[in-house]
C-alpha cells in the first residue's frame, strides 16, 4: 500500500485504531491550549524570552509522542509540545520553565523549549540545530552497551535543520552503528523566514535517507491518521533492527518562528494548498467521520484541555522565582571542583 | 623497566577499561590501527567492542558521547589532533559544558587532545587549546606535563562527573620517560612545585614546564635560584600555589605554548596582580607562542614557541629589575 517514496497510498483505508487516536487528539488539544496560553502570557508581558509554538505541527509530533513507549528516548526540538505532552511532560512543568520557577526543570537558569529531563530519556535541546541528533543516538549506543534492547530515540527536526553539518554527521554516523534511531523532519516550508527554495536543492528531503543507507519515508503532516501510521511503522521497523529510519513529514507553520514574528514573508497562497490545512481540523473531521466523536464530545474535550491549561497555569504562578542569591552559581557536579568554588 | 608518556596515557586507559565496565572509547583510527599517535594500540583486542571506529565526524563522536554519558556512560573520546576539536567545538562548549548547570544532569566524558607542535606538523596539527576551552563555564582542563600525571590524571579525568577538556603534548608522547606508574599523585586540581626556589617564580604547564626547568638550570649557573611551577589544571586554577610561590619571590614569569590573547598566560597574571599587587617587587612577564598562525619549517617553529633561551633571558631580566 506504499507508493514509490514509500509514502501510504492516499486512497488507502487507514489502519489507525481509536484509542490511539483519540489518545494522540486529546495531546493535539492539549497543546494547542498549552500554546495559546503561552501567546497570551507572552502578548501580556508575563514571560521573558522568546516564544516559539508548534501550532500546525501538533498531528505529527503527538504521533510521534503515542508511538514512542516507556523506556525509549525522545529529543524534541522547539515545535513539539504535543510530542512533549504525550511522552510524559506535565503542563505545569511547561509554564514553571517558561516562567522561571524555581521549581521548574532548569530553576531559571535556561527556559522555554531548551527543557528536559535527560537522565529519564527526554532530552533538554540546545539552540544549535542538529546538534541533538548525535546526543540521542550516543544515548542509543549507551542502551546498547548496557545490553538494553528493543529500544528507539527519536528525535525532530525542521526543513532548515537539515542543513547542518551536524544533521549529516549524526544519521551518517548512527548509519554505521546501525543505531534505532528515529529523525522526524518536519519540513514546515519556512525555516525562520526561509523558504525550501533557499534550503536545500534536492527534490524531496526524504530522498536524503538512500544517501545515508537508511529508510526513509514520507508522510502528509497535517493527517493524524497517516502520521500514526507511518511513524508507528518507522518506529517499529527501528526497534526490530532495521537501523535509523529518516521521515519527512510535510506540512505549513501556522504562525510566525516566534511570537515576535508576523510571517509577513510567508506565501499565503500556500495556506489555500492541502499542505496549509489546520491539522486540527483534519482530525475532528476524521472523528466525526468515524463517528469517534460527535461536536459537543470535541467541545467538551476541547474545553477541558482549556481547563487543564488554566490550573497549570495557576498553580505555576503561585511558585517562587528564580532567585540569585539562593543560586550556587557553580556549574560543574563534580563534588571536589563545587565544594572550592562554593567555598569562595 | 621504561614508561613514555604515551604509555601512561595507554595504560590509563586501559586500567580504566578494565575497572569500570561503563568505559569505552570513540575515535578515528583508534580500534584496529590503535590511534595516529598508537595510544590505544591493542586496547581493541583486549577489550573488544569498547574501543570504537568513528567515522571523520568530530561532531557526532563529541554529541555521542554527551547521550552515552547522560545514560550512565564514561566515554573517552580521542581527537586525532587538538586541532580537529574545532569541528566538535559547538557540542563541546556549548551542549557538553552547560548539560549540568541546565539540567542537573552530569555529562562526564573525557575528550583527549593531542596537542602541541612536533617539527614539521605546521598550523594545523599542532594548535595547543587549553586557552579557548577553559574560557568555557563547566568544562575541566587538564594539562600534564608529566608521564605520572599523564597516568594519574588521566584516571581522575575519566572519574569526574564533568566534561574533562585532556590536552596531553605530542612533543612529550616518546621523549618523556619514567620508571614505573605511580600508585598516588597529587589531585589533579593541585598545582606542584616542579623545582624549588627563592628568586623568582616561572608559572608553566604541560610541555614548557620542561622548557622552564632547563631555564631553571641555566640561570641556576648565574645564581638566580627560580622556582618552576607546574599548573596541571588549567580549569579549576590551583591561585593559591601561585600567590604563595609568589609571596615568597616576589617576581612572576608565566609560560604557555598557548596564543597570547586572552589566554591561560593572562589569567594567571591578572589573578595574581588584583590578589597579590603587594607581593609583587616587579611586573609580572609573560612568554607565550608568537601571535601567527603556526609555522611548518623547523627553523620558524623553533623560533616560533618559547624555549629556554627565552625563558631564561626573561628570568634574567625580571631580576635584575
Amino acid at each position: 500500500m506504499l507508493d514509490t517514496l514509500n509514502r501510504p497510498r492516499r486512497d488507502a483505508v487507514r489502519p489507525v485504531s481509536r484509542e490511539q487516536f483519540t489518545n494522540a487528539f486529546h495531546w493535539m488539544l492539549l497543546a494547542r491550549a498549552v500554546e495559546e496560553k503561552l501567546a497570551s502570557l507572552w502578548r501580556a508581558g508575563k514571560i521573558f524570552g522568546g516564544v516559539y509554538l508548534g501550532k500546525g505541527q501538533e498531528a505529527v509530533s503527538a504521533a510521534l509522542g503515542v508511538v514512542l513507549e516507556p523506556g525509549d528516548i525522545f529529543g524534541p526540538l522547539i515545535r513539539d509540545q504535543a510530542g512533549r505532552l504525550a511522552f510524559g511532560e506535565a503542563p505545569i512543568d511547561v509554564f514553571r520553565v517558561y516562567f522561571g520557577s524555581r521549581t521548574g526543570f532548569s530553576r531559571g537558569r535556561d527556559g522555554n523549549v531548551h527543557r528536559g529531563k535527560p537522565a529519564e530519556g527526554y532530552h533538554a535541546m540546545i539552540s544549535h540545530l542538529g546538534s541533538l541528533i548525535s546526543v540521542v543516538a550516543g544515548a542509543l549506543l549507551a542502551r546498547r552497551f548496557k545490553g538494553d534492547t528493543g529500544v528507539v530515540g527519536a528525535t525532530t527536526i525542521g526543513d532548515g535543520g537539515t542543513s547542518t553539518g551536524a544533521f549529516h554527521e549524526a544519521i551518517n554516523m548512527a548509519a554505521v552503528e546501525k543505531l534505532p534511531l528515529v529523525v522526524v523532519v518536519v519540513n514546515n516550508q519556512y525555516a525562520f523566514s526561509t523558504p525550501n527554495s533557499r534550503q536545500f536543492a534536492c527534490r524531496d528531503l526524504a530522498d536524503r535517507a538512500a544517501g545515508y543507507g537508511v529508510e526513509g519515508h514520507s508522510v502528509d503532516g497535517t493527517d493524524l491518521a497517516e502520521c500514526l501510521e507511518v511513524l508507528g511503522r518507522a518506529t517499529g521497523r527501528a526497534r526490530a533492527g532495521h537501523g535509523p529510519q529518516v521521515i519527512v513529514a510535510s506540512c505549513l507553520r501556522l504562525t510566525g518562528h516566534a511570537e515576535h514574528d508576523d510571517a509577513f514573508y510567508m506565501d499565503k497562497s500556500l495556506y489555500q494548498t492541502p499542505l496549509g490545512r489546520d491539522c486540527m481540523k483534519v482530525a475532528e473531521q476524521f472523528l466525526l467521520e468515524r463517528r469517534w466523536a460527535d461536536q459537543s464530545s470535541l467541545n467538551a474535550w476541547t474545553q477541558a484541555a482549556k481547563v487543564q491549561v488554566e490550573e497549570a497555569v495557576t498553580d505555576a504562578q503561585r511558585e517562587p522565582l528564580a532567585d540569585p542569591s539562593i543560586e550556587t552559581w557553580c556549574p560543574y557536579a563534580t563534588a571536589k571542583i563545587a565544594d572550592a568554588l562554593l567555598v569562595r | 623497566m621504561s614508561i613514555t608518556y604515551l604509555d601512561a596515557i595507554r595504560e590509563a586507559q586501559a586500567k580504566a577499561l578494565r575497572d569500570n565496565p561503563r568505559v569505552y572509547i570513540y575515535g578515528q583510527d583508534i580500534a584496529t590501527f590503535g590511534g595516529a599517535f598508537k595510544a590505544t594500540k591493542n586496547l581493541a583486542k583486549e577489550f573488544p567492542g569498547r574501543v570504537l571506529d568513528a567515522p571523520i565526524s568530530e561532531d557526532a563522536m563529541v554529541g555521542s558521547a554527551i547521550g552515552a554519558a547522560i545514560e550512565g556512560m564514561r566515554p573517552i573520546v580521542e581527537m586525532q589532533f587538538a586541532d580537529f576539536s574545532a569541528v566538535a567545538f559547538n557540542q563541546i562548549v556549548n551542549q557538553a559544558a552547560t548539560l549540568y548547570w541546565r539540567t542537573q544532569v552530569a555529562c562526564p566524558i573525557t575528550i583527549r587532545l593531542p596537542s602541541g607542535a612536533n617539527p614539521g606538523s605546521g598550523p594545523f596539527h599542532s594548535q595547543t587549546l587549553e586557552s579557548i576551552y577553559s574560557h568555557f563555564p563547566g568544562l575541566v582542563v587538564m594539562t600534564p606535563a608529566t608521564v605520572e600525571d599523564a597516568y594519574t590524571m588521566l584516571l581522575e579525568a575519566i572519574e569526574v562527573d564533568d566534561p574533562v577538556i585532556f590536552c596531553e603534548h605530542k612533543y612529550l608522547y616518546n621523549r618523556l620517560k619514567s620508571d614505573a606508574l605511580p600508585e598516588s599523585n597529587l589531585p589533579f586540581n593541585t598545582a606542584r612545585i616542579a623545582r624549588a626556589g627563592r628568586d623568582i617564580s616561572i608559572v608553566a604547564y604541560s610541555s614548557m614546564v620542561h622548557e622552564a626547568l632547563s631555564a631553571a638550570d641555566h640561570l641556576h649557573k648565574e645564581n638566580i635560584d627560580a622556582e618552576v611551577i607546574d599548573l596541571r589544571c588549567i580549569k579549576p586554577l590551583d591561585i593559591n600555589t601561585v600567590l604563595a610561590s609568589v609571596a615568597r619571590t616576589a617576581r612572576l614569569l608565566c609560560v604557555g605554548e598557548s596564543w597570547p590573547w586572552g589566554g591561560v598566560n593572562s589569567e594567571v597574571i591578572a589573578s595574581v596582580v588584583t590578589q597579590g599587587f603587594h607581593l609583587l617587587d616587579a611586573p609580572p612577564q609573560r612568554i607565550n607562542s608568537k601571535d601567527t598562525p603556526i609555522p611548518f619549517h623547523p627553523n620558524l617553529w623553533s623560533a616560533h614557541k618559547p624555549s629556554s633561551q627565552v625563558i631564561a633571558a626573561a628570568a634574567r631580566g625580571l631580576c635584575e629589575w
